[in-house]
């Protein structure tokens, strides 16, 4: 085989194994920063991304997320910074220089050639004889599970399948970095969810690293090892998703990343890991000191909607220590029933409004409350998240 | 889907009037070129008379093959040159004087032919260059570019630039990705381009006549000077010639803009 392009597909045990113990990263951006005119699109990124890894770039629309994906296959190329793909700086190499495919969120397929001919189109180009890429074309419709639609063009396709064949024809060069922009953006939501499962099997099975852009939180927490949280050119947080999601690093990633309820105030007392928080909307909270211990000041308490619970009494607390746990008093100001969950808007006696999401258990709704009741709404300290303000 | 309404009477009969208004003349013409008798308003019953004439009228074949000579070569320095302008605009880097480039490249669009035509003849005359099928050429040239370039550019504008980076992403270098991704994708577009630079220097009188020389007149100025001693029965036969071969182009170009058109919708994101 004249094949010039790497194998990571068949050698990918060893080469993760490899990578790890040597803890060198398969791709290291390094200060990279991108300007368009004035606009820092992308301002100072640093990223470590392992071989094998599943990574998602999270953010708003024009947060840089894509600036840095296209600055991965080649598309811009950064004003600063390095990008360094094993030992190589492939900064300023030329999209077709480098051993990344991409898929683009349009899928961006050759709609003058055929299926067959889309996923061949860069095996030709990479100098694979007749017989290789035929062999590869058909592992690749095998892969995909696209067999029978080679000879069709792009149009005579479904939104799914399309997807697919954009997949194939960007796994079909066996890149050391497969890059998605938006993948599942065109698709509906039960075909996304889906995809999503067969893109996370096939990325384990091939041991591929792959990167994807998305802005769909969801997507991004159900597909990939690690997120990293962009804003304003920035990386705002590299996290796991459970990390991501249960210790924020900040107000806005908290409130970016799932829903939250959020109380600004002061530290009053410390006690232990216990500190004491005089909040204007919601009383006196205790919560959990955060692992890198704070000192006094102002801070913003989140507490995500499902850690509160809701009773028509206060809670009686383990072993007489009442001080563990913060309970509130209020009304249901407004109830949303959301099919597993619902949703409680409750009003409290000391102002603030407090949103508590319920699995909804049990079918019959015996234990619902009803909008103007009387309630309880309780959190332990470890269920609040401090950030600085 | 949009919904066909039935045609009421009103628009009926006001199609069939702006259609006559349009093509009666054109239809007199035809029929006319049939006529056996040699006065131009008298029908003397059908007869290929004139046809014949046209075909042993040795003047008049020159001029037929001067033009078409003309038609087919600046059409093709047309094609060539309005797609590279079209290209460069639409792909090209955004290049210092971009805008004052595609406004010069339009202005033959808007300029009037007696300026363009008049303005080339001082031109030729300052180079003293002898004219005839090549000052032709070069003014059809001219004329025609923008139009070439205008449906060029159009085309390019509805193609997704993701095409090209995806070629580029899949091993190809920019030339390449242009070559087998772009110009496959535009081709029907420079077809259609290059047929009307074609049609369109056919029938081009006013800078023909600027810039041709003696002995080398194209068809439209030797049939406008024999009409002009008054009008045969063969012009009538000569024109629906010329008709039926325009007729033929423009279809041509029709279908190849509407190929072009519906690869456009399957190149476009969902």
């Amino acid at each position: 085989m004249t094949d010039e392009l790497p194998k990571t597909h068949a050698a990918t045990g060893a080469a993760d194994g490899d990578a790890s113990a040597a803890g060198r990263p398969l791709l290291r951006i390094e200060g990279v920063v991108k300007t368009f005119g004035t606009f820092r699109a992308v301002d100072g990124v640093s990223l470590d991304i392992k071989a094998g890894e599943f990574f998602a770039l999270l953010g708003p629309s024009g947060c840089g997320k894509t600036t840095l994906l296209r600055m991965l296959a080649g598309f811009e190329a950064p004003d600063e910074g390095r990008i360094l793909l094993g030992d190589k700086d492939i900064a300023q190499a030329l999209p077709h220089e480098r051993p990344i495919n991409m898929m683009f969120q349009n899928y961006a397929l050759f709609p003058h050639l055929s299926v067959r001919d889309n996923i061949a189109f860069g095996l030709k180009r990479a100098g694979l004889s007749r017989a290789d890429t035929a062999t590869r074309v058909a592992e690749m419709v095998a892969l995909v599970k696209l067999e029978g639609l080679e000879k069709r063009k792009p149009d005579q396709l479904s939104g799914g399948q399309r997807q697919r064949v954009a997949l194939a024809r960007a796994l079909a060069r066996r890149p050391q970095l497969l890059l998605l922009d938006e993948p599942l953006a065109a698709l509906d939501k039960k075909l996304r969810e889906n995809t999503q499962g067969e893109l996370m099997e096939l990325q384990r099975r091939l041991g591929m690293t792959f990167i994807v852009v998305t802005h769909d939180q969801e997507e991004a927490m159900t597909m990939a090892s690690r997120i990293g949280v962009m804003k304003s050119g920035k990386l705002a947080q590299v996290a796991s998703p459970r990390d991501l999601y249960e210790a924020p690093r900040s107000r806005w990633i908290a409130e970016f990343v799932g829903d939250v309820n959020l109380f600004d105030g002061e530290t009053k007392l410390r006690d232990g890991h216990r500190l004491v928080i005089g909040t204007r909307d919601a009383g006196t909270l205790v919560v959990a000191e955060p692992r890198e211990p704070v000192g006094a000041g102002r801070f913003s308490i989140a507490i995500r909607p499902e850690k509160i619970k809701l009773s028509r009494r206060a809670p009686v607390s383990e072993a007489g220590r009442e001080t563990m746990i913060n309970s509130l008093d209020g009304v249901v100001a407004d109830i949303c029933y959301l099919g597993g969950t619902t949703t409680y808007k409750v009003k409290l006696d000391t102002g603030g409004i407090v949103r508590a999401s319920v699995a909804n258990s049990a079918r019959l709704d015996v234990d619902a409350y009803s909008v103007g009741q009387q309630i309880v709404a309780w959190f332990t300290p470890d269920d609040c998240v401090v950030l600085p303000s | 889907m949009r919904k066909v309404s039935r045609l009421s009477r009103f628009n009926v009969a006001s199609l069939a009037l702006g259609l006559a208004f349009l093509y009666l003349p054109i239809l007199i013409l035809v029929i006319y070129s049939f006529n056996a008798s040699r006065l131009v308003t008298v029908w003397g019953g059908w007869s290929l008379r004139w046809y014949h004439e046209f075909f042993n009228d040795r003047a008049m074949i020159e001029a037929a093959w001067m033009s078409f000579r003309v038609a087919v070569s600046s059409a093709t320095i047309a094609t060539l040159l309005g797609t590279l302008a079209a290209v460069a605009l639409s792909r090209g880097e955004r290049f210092r004087g971009r805008t004052l480039f595609s406004g010069m490249l339009y202005a033959p669009l808007v300029m009037p032919e007696v300026i363009t035509g008049l303005s080339l003849l001082l031109l030729f005359v300052a180079l003293n260059a002898e004219r005839g099928f090549w000052t032709v050429t070069i003014a059809h040239t001219t004329l025609t570019m923008c139009f070439v370039a205008v449906v060029v550019q159009s085309r390019l504008g509805s193609l997704d630039r993701s095409l090209e980076e995806a070629a580029m992403d899949l091993g190809c270098d920019p030339v390449r990705a242009f070559l087998s991704v772009t110009l496959p994708l535009i081709a029907p577009a420079i077809v259609a381009g290059w047929m009307l630079a074609f049609t369109l220097s056919l029938d081009d009188l006013v800078i023909a006549s600027f810039t041709t020389g003696p002995g080398s007149a194209t068809l439209p100025i030797r049939i406008y000077s024999e009409v002009r001693l008054g009008v045969k029965p063969e012009i009538n036969a000569i024109c629906t010639l010329v008709i039926a071969l325009i007729a033929v182009v423009i279809v041509i170009a029709s279908l190849a803009s509407k190929l072009s058109s519906s690869q456009g919708e399957s190149a476009a994101p969902l």
